[in-house]
C-alpha cells in the first residue's frame, strides 16, 4: 500500500469493502511491567486489554463482526519498543468470507520490536470459507536482541466445506536482514499442484511458528522431524521455523504445540 | 546469445551432480504419495510452482547481474529447511566447478572465491548463464526445466516407471514452465529497483517437512 493510500482517514468504506486498522503500542513502563500508550481499533477490529502475566501487557484482538470479507482490506500494527512485553491474541478465529463483490480483501500485519523486547503474536486461526479470496501480508521487523514468537494457522474451508483461495505471505527481519520471506498459495485458483503430493496431499490445515531468540545465535536448535507432519527448521539466523500440516485444526495445533515444547523454555 | 550453448548447460548429462538427487521424489514415493504418472505430474506442478518458481528467479536474476551475495541470501530466506540449504549449496559448488571448466569467467571465479562452500545452486545457475552468453530467460527456463526432469527421471528409477510415461509428463507442464520462466523474468526484472524482496516465495510445505525427514534415513537411493 503506498504512502498515499496510508494518509487517508481511518475508516473509509470503499466500495465493495470495509478498510479499518488495530494499532498496539506497548513501552516498558521502567518498573518492570509493560503499558499500552496505544490501543486503538476500529469497525470490525476492536482490542481490548487484558490480564497480563509478570512484565507481560495481553492484548485481545475481538473481531466485532465477521470478516474480513471479499474487498476489505484490515491492517494490525503491533510494537513492543525496546524492553517491553506484549503478547497479542484473538478471541475467536478468523473467517475469510466472499464478499458482494467479487473482490479480494487483504489482511496486512505488521509487528515490530525493539532492542530487549518480547513479541508473541498468538491469534486463533485463519479459516478461510468456501468462495472466499483473501490475501494476507505478515511482515516482521525485530532489532537485534528481540525476541519473537509467532503462530499462525491456516484452516482449509470449514467442516467438509471446500477452501477459498487463500494466499499469505510470512517476512521476518532481524536487524535489517531478511531471514524468511515464504508464500502459501491455495485453494481455488492458485497455481497448479496446490493440493498434490508436493503441496498439501489432501490435508485442510497447515501453520506455521516463526521463534526468534537470541541465543539461537550461538545455540540453534536441532533440526528434527516430529511425526509425519511437522518440522522443526533452524533459519540462517537466530531464528527457527515450525512447518506442519494436518487433517485439521484440532491436530494441527497440537503439532505445533508439540514442537513449540521441544524447543525448550527459553 | 547461442542457441547451442542453451543446451549445453540444460542437457541432464552437463557434469554439475543434479542426477544424484531426487528434488523430493523419492520421499513421496516411499511416503505413498507419487505412485503413477499422474500422481508424479501433480508433484512435478506443485514443485515447479513454488521452489521451480523461486529457483528460476533467483537464476533469472542472476543472470542480469544482480549481486550474487544479496541473491543468495534472499535464497536462504525463501529454503526454509536446512537440508534443503545444504544441498542447494552442494549442487551450487558442484555446478561452479563444472561452469568454470566449460565456461570460464571471471565472474565464476569471483562466486567461487566469495562461496568456497558453494552458493545457492540457482544463483550459480544465472551467473553461469551469464559466462555462457545466455541469457535472463534461458537462466530461468534452465532452472525451471531441471526442476521437473530431476524428479521425473528419478521416478523412472523409483518405481520402474515407464520411460514414456515420465517424458509425458514433462510434455504435459510445458504450458506451465512456459509460464513459470516468465513470471521469473519478470520478477527478476524488478529486483534492481525494488530489492530482492520482490522475488516469489512460494513454498510447498510438504516439500520441506518430508526433506528433512529424508536427510534422517539411513540408506536412500538419492542424496535428495
Amino acid at each position: 500500500m503506498g504512502t498515499g493510500a496510508d494518509r487517508r482517514v481511518d475508516r473509509v468504506t470503499a466500495p465493495g469493502g470495509v478498510r479499518a486498522r488495530a494499532r498496539v503500542l506497548a513501552r516498558a513502563d521502567g518498573r518492570g511491567g509493560t503499558s499500552l500508550p496505544v490501543l486503538e481499533g476500529e469497525g470490525p477490529l476492536a482490542v481490548r486489554r487484558t490480564r497480563g502475566s509478570g512484565a507481560e501487557a495481553r492484548v485481545m484482538l475481538v473481531g466485532a463482526m465477521s470478516g474480513p470479507l471479499g474487498g476489505d482490506h484490515f491492517t494490525v500494527t503491533a510494537e513492543a519498543a525496546p524492553g517491553a512485553r506484549l503478547r497479542v491474541g484473538s478471541a475467536a478465529a478468523t473467517l475469510a468470507l466472499p464478499g458482494q463483490e467479487k473482490a479480494d480483501a487483504r489482511y496486512d500485519v505488521r509487528l515490530t520490536a525493539g532492542e530487549g523486547a518480547d513479541l508473541r503474536w498468538l491469534p486463533e486461526q485463519l479459516i478461510s470459507a468456501r468462495g472466499s479470496d483473501l490475501y494476507v501480508g505478515t511482515r516482521v521487523d525485530l532489532a537485534a536482541g528481540a525476541r519473537l514468537l509467532l503462530r499462525e494457522e491456516q484452516v482449509l474451508g470449514r467442516a467438509g466445506e471446500e477452501p477459498g483461495r487463500l494466499t499469505s505471505r510470512l517476512t521476518v527481519r532481524i536487524d535489517g536482514r531478511c531471514v524468511l520471506d515464504q508464500e502459501l498459495a491455495c485453494g481455488p485458483g492458485a497455481p497448479g499442484g496446490w493440493d498434490g503430493p508436493a503441496g498439501l496431499a489432501g490435508h485442510r490445515a497447515v501453520g506455521q511458528l516463526v521463534v526468534v531468540r537470541p541465543g539461537f545465535a550461538a545455540e540453534p536448535p536441532a533440526a528434527r522431524v516430529l511425526g509425519e507432519g511437522a518440522a522443526v527448521m533452524p533459519l540462517a539466523g537466530p531464528a527457527a521455523l515450525v512447518t506442519a500440516v494436518a487433517p485439521d485444526a484440532l491436530r494441527l495445533r497440537r503439532l505445533l504445540d508439540g514442537a513449540l515444547a521441544s524447543l525448550g523454555r527459553d | 546469445m547461442s542457441r547451442a550453448a542453451l543446451l549445453v548447460l540444460a542437457d541432464g548429462r552437463f557434469p554439475a551432480g543434479g542426477h544424484a538427487h531426487s528434488g523430493g521424489a523419492e520421499a513421496a514415493v516411499r511416503a505413498g504419495r507419487v505412485t503413477d504418472a499422474a500422481t508424479l505430474e501433480a508433484f512435478c506442478r506443485g514443485r515447479l510452482h513454488t521452489g521451480g518458481v523461486v529457483a528460476a528467479s533467483l537464476a533469472a536474476a542472476a543472470a542480469l547481474g544482480t549481486d550474487p551475495v544479496e541473491l543468495d541470501r534472499a535464497a536462504d530466506a525463501r529454503t526454509p529447511s536446512p537440508a534443503l540449504r545444504t544441498v542447494a549449496r552442494r549442487l551450487g559448488r558442484q555446478l561452479t566447478r563444472a561452469a568454470r571448466a566449460t565456461w570460464p569467467h571471471p565472474e565464476l571465479d569471483a562466486l567461487a572465491a566469495r562461496f568456497p562452500k558453494g552458493a545457492h545452486q540457482p544463483v550459480v545457475l544465472g551467473v553461469a548463464a551469464r559466462a555462457a552468453g545466455l541469457g535472463a530467460l534461458d537462466a530461468a527456463y534452465c532452472s525451471a526445466y531441471e526442476g521437473v526432469s530431476g524428479p521425473a527421471t528419478a521416478v523412472v528409477r523409483l518405481l520402474s516407471l515407464d520411460p514414456f510415461d515420465a517424458t509425458g509428463v514433462l510434455a504435459r507442464l510445458a504450458a506451465d514452465v512456459d509460464l513459470v520462466a516468465r513470471d521469473a523474468v519478470e520478477a527478476a526484472g524488478r529486483v534492481r529497483a525494488e530489492g530482492t524482496g520482490v522475488l516469489p516465495a512460494r513454498s510447498a510445505p510438504l516439500l520441506e517437512i518430508a526433506a528433512e525427514a529424508h536427510a534422517g534415513w539411513p540408506v536412500r537411493l538419492f542424496a535428495s
